[in-house]
């Protein structure tokens, strides 16, 4: 067994981190996998903060993660009608559809 | 108790949108009588604000700090609100976006801007940018049945959000390796060489570099600028500006103060690139609302030259510039919102040909307010790239001194274009006629301002100096 120390839950949260930045640039296809990058980024920040509240005995890094859950449910919400109102409008969500604006 | 007084026009805010949410409920086509109500509620907390100006002091266990600099922008915010509510009444009635969630969610960003530019706490920053964001969001795709608007709302809300993650990424490595969300005991624990505090460093300055359009992270805002209604464009390009900025300074200087020789080096390159890209990118747009995104870049990175300098003459050059700026701001949007056709916003800046025959009045003050936003003397807009240059140079900065003028040079050239547009090119068709007591007054008074500074600079000055005080 071995044990599992801070190093391996910022490792972690490092890795989590990294696929939700590639998610987003390398993604053609759909909005929705957007947003759900965009959570895996808010959620590597997470464990960043749980892991070093456990670490330093610290209870404000378990407090910051509690307000950062609630606002990204309201960052989903708010996400998913913006998406609603533009797919009403072009009647699709592929990220290649989202080319009006340019120049 | 005594903590409460000194956090009054907050609540004030956070009441007074409450109820205005339950009013606007219940009233059917309460959009006229909110949006007075609101623009009187914003003038209210004016003085609100300022009862407590000259108050120096640490609330909540040291996490809020309540004093002569986050008074200034706290003012200055509230100003350019009110004003992106008086002259914009118009246009939206026009568009048929009258909902009275406008105002709502105007008054939900100030609050949040209220947050950012007062929090002394990494916790109380990202609610606050969250809270501003959140409701930006909302107001750029607020004109719901039309393409380009929902699309600049996808567009600002999937890169608003990478980079709150970003800068909430940061905010965790430097929680973890200093201890405490608290700028101040950041500053006491903050060691350079710990490589972990600089990627948490490098995050949050990124974080915030997006929300105040930088370069390299500007990528959303000549999109978002073009797409959205004009009035909501204003409203981007004055309030959340000065927010953005006041944060970078607060957490900069109070939180990362030890690090200067760190981030220096970030904010000169984020800064001169900014600079050159507003300038340069800015020659081939033929949308005006685009040419603006590009010019807002460009004044953001005089504005960063300011911090560059990491001095407190540099952080009042700041201050002045970001006021001069919303003044600049205001008077060019109210501008744009009188260029119609046939009850048609013209963009394009090619069909503002004959604009000084059919209104020579608009068309005077706009040309003053593109020389100010070029920097000719001797109006408002070159005191303002002055102040930044002195303190640059007092620093013995002198290549971003000499990248910052010729780029104040090249941007001249689109501003002057668009004068020898209204000027010069052959009419087309007559423009509406101008109405609107609000838009007249907002413009007269802006244009008054940029035009007349020059008799008492030190005005502004004094008020810039006392605040950057408080970073001593």
């Amino acid at each position: 067994m071995i044990d599992i120390s801070l190093g391996h839950y910022l490792f972690l949260g490092a890795i989590i981190f990294t696929i939700g930045i590639v998610g987003i640039f390398l993604n053609r296809k759909n909005v929705i996998v957007l947003l759900m990058s965009i959570e895996l980024i808010l959620i590597s920040a997470n464990i960043n903060l749980v892991a070093f509240s456990v670490y330093l005995q610290d209870i404000v890094g378990q407090v910051f993660t509690m307000f950062v859950l609630t606002v990204a449910a309201g960052e989903a919400a708010i996400g998913l009608a913006i998406l609603v109102v533009f797919f009403r409008n072009k009647g699709s969500i592929h990220v290649e559809d989202i080319n009006t604006l340019k120049g | 108790m005594i903590e409460l007084q000194n956090i009054f026009p907050e609540i004030f805010l956070t009441l007074s949108l409450l109820l205005l949410l339950i009013a606007g409920v219940f009233l059917k086509n309460s959009f006229s009588l909110i949006k007075k109500i609101t623009i009187i509620l914003l003038l209210i907390c004016i003085p609100l604000v300022y009862v407590n100006y000259d108050n120096q002091i640490l609330i909540f266990n040291n996490n809020y700090s309540i004093n002569n600099f986050s008074n200034l922008l706290k003012i200055i915010i509230l100003i350019s609100s009110a004003f992106s509510l008086i002259f914009t009444g118009q246009y939206l009635k026009r568009l048929k976006i009258e909902k009275f969630e406008y105002m709502i969610l105007i008054l939900c960003s100030t609050l949040g801007m209220f947050v950012m530019v007062s929090t002394n706490n990494l916790i109380g920053l990202y609610l606050g940018i969250e809270l501003q964001s959140l409701s930006l969001y909302v107001l750029s795709s607020i004109d719901r049945n039309s393409l380009k608007s929902s699309e600049s709302g996808v567009k600002y809300f999937v890169l608003g959000a990478l980079s709150s993650g970003l800068f909430l990424y940061g905010c965790s490595l430097i929680y973890g390796f200093t201890g405490s969300t608290n700028y101040l005991i950041i500053n006491e624990n903050f060691t350079v060489e710990n490589i972990g505090l600089i990627f948490g460093l490098v995050f949050v300055i990124v974080g915030l570099a997006f929300k105040v359009s930088a370069v390299p992270f500007h990528m959303w805002t000549p999109d978002v600028y073009e797409g959205s209604p004009t009035a909501v464009t204003a409203f981007f390009a004055l309030a959340p500006k000065v927010a953005g900025m006041g944060a970078f300074i607060q957490i900069l200087f109070v939180a990362f103060g030890g690090a200067f020789a760190e981030w220096k080096t970030i904010i000169i390159f984020i800064s001169v690139a900014s600079m050159i890209l507003g300038s340069v990118a800015a020659i081939g747009q033929t949308n005006i609302k685009r040419l603006m995104a590009y010019s807002s870049i460009g004044h953001m990175g005089y504005g960063l030259a300011g911090l560059a300098t990491g001095s407190l003459s540099g952080i009042s050059a700041t201050l002045s510039y970001i006021f001069i700026y919303v003044v600049m701001n205001i008077a060019a949007f109210t501008s744009i919102l009188f260029f119609s056709r046939d009850k048609k916003y013209c963009e394009d800046i090619r069909d503002l040909g004959g604009l000084s025959k059919n209104h020579p009045v608009v068309a005077v003050c706009f040309c003053i307010i593109l020389f100010s936003l070029a920097g000719i003397p001797p109006l408002a807009g070159f005191f303002a790239k002055f102040y930044i240059f002195k303190s640059v140079i007092e620093s013995e900065m002198y290549i971003l001194a000499v990248i910052g003028l010729l780029s104040s040079v090249i941007s001249a050239f689109y501003y002057l274009r668009i004068i020898k547009i209204m000027y010069f090119d052959t009419e087309q068709e007559k423009f509406d006629d101008i109405s609107g007591l609000g838009m007249k007054f907002s413009l007269f008074s802006s244009s008054f301002l940029i035009l007349f500074y020059f008799i008492n600079p030190s005005f502004l000055v004094n008020i810039t100096e006392i605040a950057s005080k408080v970073f001593n």
